[in-house]
This record gives structure tokens, sequence and C-alpha cells, in this order.
């Protein structure tokens, strides 16, 4: 039988123990492994050191959880179970987050890296909100009747896939999962979902409200692993419908190819970014510098919108970067313990991401562009990365063309709209984009010559539960949020009604 | 300012106790004539208690009040995501009193506890939750012209909005009216009936504690030719939703049109046909005829009152339900085995006694029924008539009673068109196994909802409305936001020049 953990925490903003239980979660009960060998270490990244051990699982626990889900879905789920009544256990299971808010917020802190406070309002209220909205959405999946003629009746049902699987990264694990399970829940699916295995704490914890709610069992199962084994496992199941990614263009592909190469299940992806900044010469310079800094350093630039190409009209350029580096290093001093109040700026997850960027870092130096600021570790513990700019680059740079996912910026400059339109879309990226301007025409105009998925106009990062998100070209493929999110998880099924057409 | 405080005792034994004013800005107050109404319990004919009658003036005080939470604390000042929270917190707090409100409602209108609570008090319930969903889901287009353009709709709340409800389901037609309205961000002023305003007083408290904003819910118990004509005729109101007789929606439409051509939506009469074929399962057929005609005592806007019958059926069809007739139990609607309390009012009782003497009259057969039950209260025995023909009153006049009548038929096209030979449209219900005739007959009838092989399946997410004189306007489903959104085309120049 798994144990259970408990954290005790003694922070200055929270204090409390947290049990969480290190098994998998299939068919409603916790479960070891079939093959109980492998473990994960779940690591602070603000101190580099061990929190504590999860369960892995092998391809061998997702068959069992694919045979619980598809279980449930026949007796208790999809089309046994109301719209209205799955609608009540979203709202529940919304309820419920709320209440313990603050449990998983910390999980998140000390998990993640991410500041407490933010963790709180931004990942555990958005999921919050994110899971009430599909509660609404539950009874409200509608097709359509239409017209022929009168010898017919021709109708459509929007149905669920059945069992899904779900795979979430390791940025915002919460939200990530909340964006998941709402609009799967609400039209009928049951989820076999996969944590990130480096940041799998939150799904673990809310394995127990999915119980509390009253979702009946095998409906939610969460199974831990690395990705190409449970990762794979959950790509290449004959028996899963659909598979929702989220994650790096790099796994994306491999997810897609597998069910290519086995079941052609549907494949909803939401990859990775180099998402452009524009600030013109009218704009509201001041705005344009902190929405600029919210869109590239939030969650220490781990987020797929990260806004991490800047471009600056020539005109305003001098007094942008001076403003800008002021501010970064600003943020930079507040870098720290993600359990206190003053820290904006966190860890990166893990030492293999520190390592990462920090490669990246290395190659724009190499590559000649000029550390503007940061450029380096911050402090001695844990994995620490200071804000960073890098100046005088061109297109061809590393820096300027991969995504880096770390919190370093690439700024540069553009005389003419349409230059900057041009560079902007050169990438194979296309999540979204920021454009500053006080001119209506322009913003409107930008925004839609730019090949994203969302466009902000003076603003950043303000996805709404209700606005679709997904991306263009190589960014992903399929909408989440919204009404649309209601189509990434039916089938649209045509009935077609013979009232007297005779042969 | 007037309150009420009652003990019930049957089946149901809580207590209730709560204020009757009329409740204008989140307060309750005594309307401006200081007059009260009298409230009845229709199962004894006896006074209950007198509530504060409010009357035009109440409305002129109530439309300023809306209007300025409108402008200042609800409308678009409220996101969709908070209006939803608060009606989900409402829908909360009606659940944790669905007894006391059931029981406020079987006294008032005479309806079982059991009928009240089961049905009414739980589709409210329902119906707020329901509309609670869609608060942050209201939706615009954008509309592709030209790259030189953005084109886009909103769907804007309209403002203050009058709603007058009836006396047949009180609770339940003030959630099908508040919850769209709230939903889409409107304010309201709503007439209850005087007949029965009792649980939508008690939701005035309510929507307090679930943290609306004063203004927003304005409730005022006043008569139809004050409160709900003033509503009506009113020159800030900008939108009215009605749901009566007939009778009085062409009064309401007229005072809009002679006023400020403010929108009117009607849920009116109807007098609903029931086919039921020769391959029916007849069985079924009886028992989804019995609820079509004597659910809620006959007092229900698509009530299955002319039930046609083709001829291979009729006899054993009709000897079925009569035993069902005859075996629903009368009386006191806080007795247990109860199934069929009172006629709402006085008023009701001798309009229907009227329609079963005129069937007398003009010679149809009462096959069973068609008498007072008991000495006591407004109790009418389920009654069916019999050899009827077209002109009678009792088949083509809505009676809003436990009255049916049954036609035999032999023709299918000519039974669609009796069915269909009525000023009304509200519903039609057709018993067939037969696919073909089933989809087609409900696709022939001219009316709002056609059941097929049942009847009054209502739900919170399917339209509902009427035909011809049964109505303007869908309440229900995605339906209802458009009569509680105004919508607004922005266009966006991007570069056309002049």
């Amino acid at each position: 039988m798994p144990g259970t953990t408990t954290l005790d925490l003694d922070t200055s903003s929270f204090k409390g123990s947290i049990s969480i239980n290190t098994g998998l979660f299939i068919g409603g009960k916790w479960c070891d492994p079939v093959d109980a060998h492998d473990h994960a270490e779940i690591i602070n990244p603000s101190t580099g050191k061990k929190i504590m051990v999860i369960s892995l699982a092998s391809s061998k626990d997702v068959d069992l959880a694919v045979k619980a889900a598809h279980k449930a879905y026949k007796t208790s789920w999809g089309f046994k179970c109301p719209g209205k009544e799955r609608g009540k256990m979203l709202l529940k299971l919304a309820d419920l987050l709320e209440r313990d808010a603050d449990q998983f917020a910390a999980i998140e802190a000390l998990n993640v890296g991410k500041p407490y406070h933010v963790a709180k309002a931004y990942d555990v209220m958005g999921a919050v909100e994110y899971i009430r909205y599909f509660g609404g959405w539950a009874d409200k999946n509608q097709g359509n009747v239409i017209e022929t003629n009168e010898a017919k009746l021709a109708y459509t049902r929007h149905e669920p896939f059945g069992v899904c699987g779900q795979i979430i990264p390791w940025n915002f694990p919460l939200l990530m999962m909340s964006w998941k399970v709402g609009p799967a829940l609400a039209t009928g699916n049951c989820i076999i979902l996969k944590p990130s295995e480096m940041t799998p704490l939150s799904a673990l914890k809310f394995a127990e409200l999915v119980v509390e709610a009253g979702f009946p069992p095998g409906v939610v199962n969460i199974i831990n692993g690395y990705g190409p084994v449970v990762g794979q496992a959950i790509a290449e199941h004959p028996d899963i419908a659909k598979v929702a990614f989220t994650g790096s263009t790099l796994v994306g592909r491999k997810v897609m190819e597998a069910s290519a190469k086995s079941n052609l299940k549907v494949v909803t992806l939401e990859l990775g970014g180099k998402s452009p900044t524009i600030v013109f010469d009218d704009s509201d310079l001041d705005q344009a510098l902190k929405w600029t800094m919210q869109a590239m350093y939030a969650n220490m630039g781990q987020s797929c919108v990260a806004g991490s190409r800047v471009f600056v009209h020539e005109g305003i350029y001098d007094e942008f970067i001076q403003k800008f580096s002021a501010m970064v290093q600003g943020l930079g001093q507040t870098a720290g313990d993600p359990f206190s109040a003053n820290t904006m700026h966190g860890p990166q997850v893990s030492q293999v991401q520190f390592d990462r960027i920090m490669g990246y870092i290395d190659s724009g130096k190499s590559e000649g562009a000029t550390v503007h600021t940061g450029g380096e570790r911050h402090g001695t513990e844990g994995f620490f990365i200071k804000p960073t700019i890098f100046t005088d680059v061109h297109p061809e740079m590393k820096i300027v063309k991969e995504e880096i996912f770390g919190p370093v910026a690439v700024v540069l400059k553009f005389k003419t709209e349409e230059e900057v339109i041009e560079a902007a879309n050169a990438t194979t990226y296309g999540l979204s984009c920021c454009i500053f301007t006080e001119n209506i025409s322009r913003g409107i105009r930008v925004a839609h010559a730019l090949e994203n998925g969302s466009a902000f106009i003076n603003s950043a990062q303000l996805v709404d539960h209700g606005v679709p998100f997904g991306g263009y070209k190589q960014s992903g493929i399929g909408r989440e949020h919204g009404e649309y999110a209601l189509s990434t998880y039916t089938q649209v099924k045509g009935i077609h009604v013979n009232l007297g057409i005779r042969l | 300012m007037t309150s009420f405080s009652y003990d019930f005792s049957g089946t149901y034994t809580g207590k209730t106790s709560f204020k009757t004013g009329v409740f204008i800005g989140g307060e309750f107050r005594h309307g401006a004539s200081k007059s009260t109404i009298d409230v009845v319990n229709p199962a004894t004919g006896k006074l209950v208690t007198q509530i504060s009658e409010a009357t035009a003036a109440d409305v002129d005080d109530a439309v300023k009040v809306a209007q300025k939470a409108f402008d200042e604390t609800w409308g678009l000042n409220v996101g969709g995501a908070e209006r939803a929270a608060l009606l989900n917190r409402l829908a909360i707090l009606m659940d944790e009193h669905a007894d006391e409100l059931a029981a406020i409602e079987a006294l008032d209108n005479g309806k079982t506890f059991g009928w009240a609570k089961g049905v009414d008090i739980s589709f409210s319930i329902a119906t707020i939750k329901y509309f609670a969903g869609w608060a942050d889901k209201i939706q615009g287009q954008t509309i592709e012209t030209d790259e030189k353009k953005l084109i886009y709709t909103r769907h804007e709340p309209i403002g203050v909005v009058g709603q007058i409800i009836p006396w047949n389901f009180p609770l339940l037609m003030f959630a099908w009216k508040i919850g769209p309205a709230l939903a889409t961000g409107n304010a309201i002023v709503i007439k209850p009936s005087e007949f029965t305003p009792m649980t939508a007083l008690r939701m005035c408290e309510l929507i307090n504690e679930a943290g609306f904003p004063k203004g927003v819910v304005n409730v005022l118990v006043g008569y139809g030719h004050t409160v709900g004509q003033t509503i009506s005729e009113h020159m800030d109101i900008q939108k009215v939703a009605f749901t009566g007789s007939t009778l009085v929606g062409r009064k309401v439409m007229a005072a809009a049109a002679a006023t400020n051509l403010k929108n009117v939506t009607l849920e009116l009469g109807g007098k609903s046909p029931n086919i039921i074929f020769d391959d029916a399962d007849l069985e079924q057929a009886v028992n989804w005829a019995a609820h079509g005609i004597f659910w809620n005592h006959g007092q229900a806007c698509c009530a299955g009152s002319r039930i046609f019958v083709q001829a291979g059926i009729y006899d054993e069809f009709l000897k079925r339900f009569t035993a069902k007739a005859q075996s629903i139990q009368v009386g006191d609607p806080f007795a247990p085995g109860i199934d069929q309390g009172p006629q709402v009012s006085q008023i009701q009782y001798d309009r229907i006694m009227s329609y079963i003497d005129s069937g007398k009259q003009e010679g149809a057969t009462v096959h069973t029924g068609g008498e007072r039950h008991g000495t006591e209260g407004f109790f009418i025995k389920p009654t069916i008539f019999t050899d009827v023909t077209p002109e009678m009153k009792i088949v083509k006049e809505e009676i809003f009673g436990p009255v049916g009548v049954v036609i035999k038929f032999t023709d299918e096209a000519d039974v669609i068109r009796q069915a269909n030979d009525t000023v009304y449209g509200l519903a039609a219900a057709v018993f067939s196994q037969n696919i073909n005739r089933a989809l087609e007959t409900a696709h022939k009838l001219q009316a709002g909802t056609a059941w097929v092989n049942c009847v009054n399946q209502l739900h919170a997410n399917v339209p509902f409305g009427g035909y011809k004189q049964s109505g303007i306007g869908r309440e229900l489903g995605e339906y209802a936001l458009h009569n509680y959104t105004n919508v607004k085309a922005v266009h966006v120049n991007l570069g056309h020049k002049m």
C-alpha cells in the first residue's frame, strides 16, 4: 500500500502540515505501481534539497488505469451521468480547491519555486475559476438540428471521446491540471492524467478533492511517471481515444508520432513559444515597460507565452532599455525564498532547467550578444538565475531563435511597422504576442497581421478562461479555454432520421 | 411594514418567519398607499395574513433604484464570473431552505408539499444554477467583412427590466425570470401575483443574503391593473416579460406599444392537444395523459387539455384514464397520500365550475368528476368530459383546472388539423411507437414544444414558449439570454479613408 508523506511547513506565508500520498491514483483508490521499482525524488528548487519521494508508474499501470477509466465511462460517467450532475461535481471541486487554497499555494511554492502569494492569487485561484467556469458548461453541450428537407430529421450530437489521456508540464502544475480536467470532465470524458514527474505534488493532493467532490471512481486517474515511459504509453495506447499534451515542441512531436503509429487518436498540443513583444513609439511607455516585464519574467520566464523577443522602436529604444534594465535589476533584487512576502523572483524549477538556461546564456555570450544585465547565477543555493537582458543580438543567434524558458529576454530595435511584423513572424512558433501602441488602428492591424493564437494589445499574459488559447504553427494544435475547449473534448456525430424517403 | 410567521404541520413541521413588505433597494417598507392585500389559504378559504400592497408610486421608486444599481453597482460594472458566483450562492441558499420554501408554496398556492418540494422548488434551484453557468459565457461574434475593418457584436444587458409572473408556479416562474435576467446583468422590477406572493417575498431575504447589490432585484406585490399596468407602460423600463393569460398579455403589449415600445416577451395560455395513436403504448399513454391535464390541478399553461384518442383504442383508453382520474387523492396539501390540493382561489374555482356548467349545458357528458370536492376550500374533482364537439367552450377555451376533454378520432391528417385548430400553440404531445409517425406529427403540430411519448417534460436548458397566441419569445436554455440582451454591432475602421 502506498504511504503518505507529511510536509511540515513553518514559514512566514504558510504554517501547517500537508500530507501527500506517494502512490498512483487509479479507479478511485491509491495503489503501488505494478513493478514497484522506480521512484522519483522531488526536489525543492529553492534549496536543491529533497522534499519527498513518489512512486513512478510503468506502462502496466497505464493499462490498469485505462481499464478503470473505461469501466467508469460505461457505468457511471459519460452518457450515464447527465451534464447537470457533472456540473454540480465540478462546482463542488472548485469550492473544495478554494477552501484549501492556502495548502495548494504552499505546495506549488515548495515544489515549483514560485512565490507563495503569486501561486495563491494566480495559480490556485485561476484553477478554481477555471473549473468553476467549466462546471457551468457541463449542461450546455449543444449540437445542432440542421434543416435538410421535411422527409428527414438531421441533428448532431457532441459526444465525449470516452477515455482521454492528458500530459501536463511543470511550469504551472495545478493550473495546467485545471485547464485539462475542466473541459474534459464537463463534456463527460474519463481521464488518465500524467503530471510532470518533477512537480507532481499538487496533482497528488488534488486527487483527494476529486474523491471528496464525489466523482465516481475511475473518472479521474492520476499516474506519475517519466515522459518516455508513462507519457509514451498514453500517447500510443490503443484504448485511449484522445490525448492532450502541454509541454515542449520537441516532445509534442513524439506524442503526435506515437498517435500516428498506434490508433490515430486525436491529438491536441500546447507547445512552446518565442513570443514577440512589440513596443511602438506611440505607446504609453511606462505601461509598456511594466507589461513587458510581466510578459517576460513572470514565473521566472517559465511560461509558454513568455514575451522573450522584445522589439522596441528605434525612436524610444534608449529610454526603453535604460528603464527596462533598471526594472529588471530591481526584480533581481527580490530573488529569494518563495515563502517570503518580499520575493517576486524564485528559482528555476530544476537543475536540468538551470543548466539549460545557463547554456543559452553562455551561447549568447559566445555568439557575441551583450549581457545588458544579469547573465549569471543568483546566490549559491538552489537554482536561481538573475533576470537577464541581452542586447546587440541578430536574428540567427540561438538566444533569438530558440525557446530558452528562463528569465532571459533579447531586445531588438526596429524602424517600421512592416519590418517588425516580418521579424516577429520569422519563427516556427506562434503562440502569443503583445503590442504596445496608443493608436487603435495600428494595434488591431498589427494584432491581425501577427501569426499567433493570442494577441494582447497594451497588455500581456491576461489569459482568460472564457477566451480561446492555443498556438499557430509549431506552437500547437487545437484550443483550450472558452466554448472552444468543448470542441476539443467532443466528437461530432451526425444523426439522420428518415421520416419518409422510400426506396 | 408587514411580516409573516407560521408553524407548519402535517407532511412538513417546520416554521417560517419573514418580512412581507414592498422590497425596494434591498429593504422592506410599506407601499406608498399604506394598503394591504389579503393572502388566503385555498385549502380552507381562510385569511392567512395581510401583506403590504405596492402601487404605481412604488413602481416609480423601484425603477429609479434599479436604474441606479444598474449604472453603478450592477450591469457591466460586474463581471460575468461574479454574477455567476452570486447566482450560485442564491441557489445554495434556496437549497438550504428548500423544505421551508416548499411549505410556503403549498400553503399559498394549494399544491401539495410533496409536489412543491419535488418539482417546483427543485426545478427553481436547477434553473438558477443553470443560468449562473451562463453568466460568464455571454458571447457576441466577430464578423468578417474586409481586412480594413474589425466588426464585432456585444450582447449587452438591457438595463431595468420589468417582470410580471403568475400564481400557478410562483417560485418556479420567479426563477425562470430572474435567472436569465440577472445572468446577463440586468436590474429587475418584478411583480409576483397578488394571489401567491409568499415565496417571492421569502426570496427577498435570500437575495440580500446571497450578496446581490441593493436595488438589483426589486419585488413589488400589487394588482395587475396598478403595478402590472405601470410596469408595462413605464417609460424607463426597457423590456417587459409577462407570463399569464392571453387576455392580459394583450394589455401588456398594447401598453408597451402606446408608451416607449419596450421589448415584450409573453408566455400565455394554451389548449394543448395530446394525440394518442392506436400504436401507442397504451398504459404509458394513460399515465402521461393524466399527468398532462391533472398536474398542478390543471393550472399549467401547457396542460394537455384536449386529448385525442384514435378509435381503435378509445374505449380501453377511456376506461383506464377514468380509473386513473378517479384514483387521484384530493385533499389537504399537507396531508400524507394527497396528490391534488385546491384550486388557487375563489375566482379560479368559480371560473372552472362555470366551464363545467357550460360543458353540461352544451351537451357534453361528464364522464367523471364535474363537481366540488368537500365543503371547505377550493377543491374540484378531477373531471373528464366526453361526447364533445369542436365548438363547445370547454373544447375551445382554456379552463385552467383539472378538466380534460377526450375526443375520438380516426384519420391522422384530420386529427392534426383539429389539434392545430386553435388560437393557441404552446405545447402538444403525440403518442405512437412508430418513429416516422411520431416525429412527423410532432413536426406538423403548431406548438413551441412538442412532446413525443411524454408530456410536461421541462428542462432548464431546453427552450419553452408559444406559437400563435400562446406567446412571443422563448424562455429557458441559451435562447433565454436573447430576451435579456441588446445586440450592439461595433465597427472599427482600420484603414478605410474618406
